[in-house]
């Protein structure tokens, strides 16, 4: 556990989620939302959950994304507000 | 999303690449009880390889590997395998889930009736977590409708 490091991987981390809500395009605010797993799961694995990593790795950047573009896909790609 | 590619470059990655995804997988789930990782995680990484399958190959083609029924019965197998483990070790005189008693089926010592009887719970909730993960995929994807739905509705209709 490094304090500095864990403080950055934070930043990233509320930087992503911001972006992530206030971009327009929906399919951008998909692949944001991916950077933002990937991101927590670098913190989880930073502070020694390996496990809750590998989890939030496969599943959330890796079937999550796939399934909110499917998603995406299928509805408009632009958001209203 | 589930359309035909027909580009040479998306076919072959993915035809080399499913493989070694399938084989990463199985490896998760086969170390799941010593070391990081386990029936979900691996399960969910089997699931990926076969959504790469579909959204490179198609939805035709895809449906030889692994259908919607397909999925269905490995769902519900996954969950027959993890209860029926469970339910084993209640029939045999002990906790439900309490793999000990496993000893006097295996004929092995009981610490390795532990480590048997969880190797077997995770590749039920592998087996599950994979047919479900796609399944989830082809919903969403498909929107609940099937070329050969479409088909029908439009024979109906004409």
């Amino acid at each position: 556990m490094i304090l500095g490091f864990d403080l950055i991987l934070l930043l990233f981390v509320v930087i992503c989620a911001v972006a992530a809500l206030s971009v327009k395009d929906l399919l951008s605010a998909v692949i944001i939302l991916g950077a933002y797993s990937f991101f927590m799961c670098l913190l989880w694995a930073e502070m020694g959950a390996v496990d809750v990593a590998f989890t939030e790795a496969s599943v959330s950047a890796g079937i999550g994304t796939v399934l909110f573009i499917a998603a995406v896909s299928k509805t408009q790609r632009g958001s209203k507000d | 999303m589930t359309r035909v590619t027909d580009d040479i470059i998306i076919r072959a990655v993915a035809r080399i690449l499913i493989p070694f995804i399938q084989l990463y997988a199985l490896y998760v789930i086969m170390h799941g009880h010593h070391s990081p990782g386990g029936g979900f995680q691996g399960g969910v990484i089997m699931g990926a390889s076969f959504i790469l399958y579909l959204l490179t190959h198609g939805l035709e083609e895809a449906k030889t590997r692994m259908s919607e029924i397909r999925a269905g019965v490995f769902s519900s197998f996954g969950l027959l395998v993890y209860s029926g483990i469970g339910l084993l070790c209640l029939i045999l005189g002990s906790n439900y889930l309490d793999y000990g008693k496993l000893s006097t089926v295996l004929k092995v010592i009981p610490a390795q009736a532990r480590s048997l009887g969880i190797l077997g719970v995770e590749i039920g909730v592998g087996i599950a977590v994979m047919a479900v993960m796609f399944s989830i995929f082809f919903d969403i994807s498909t929107g609940g409708i099937l070329p050969e739905d479409e088909e029908d509705l439009g024979a109906r209709d004409g």
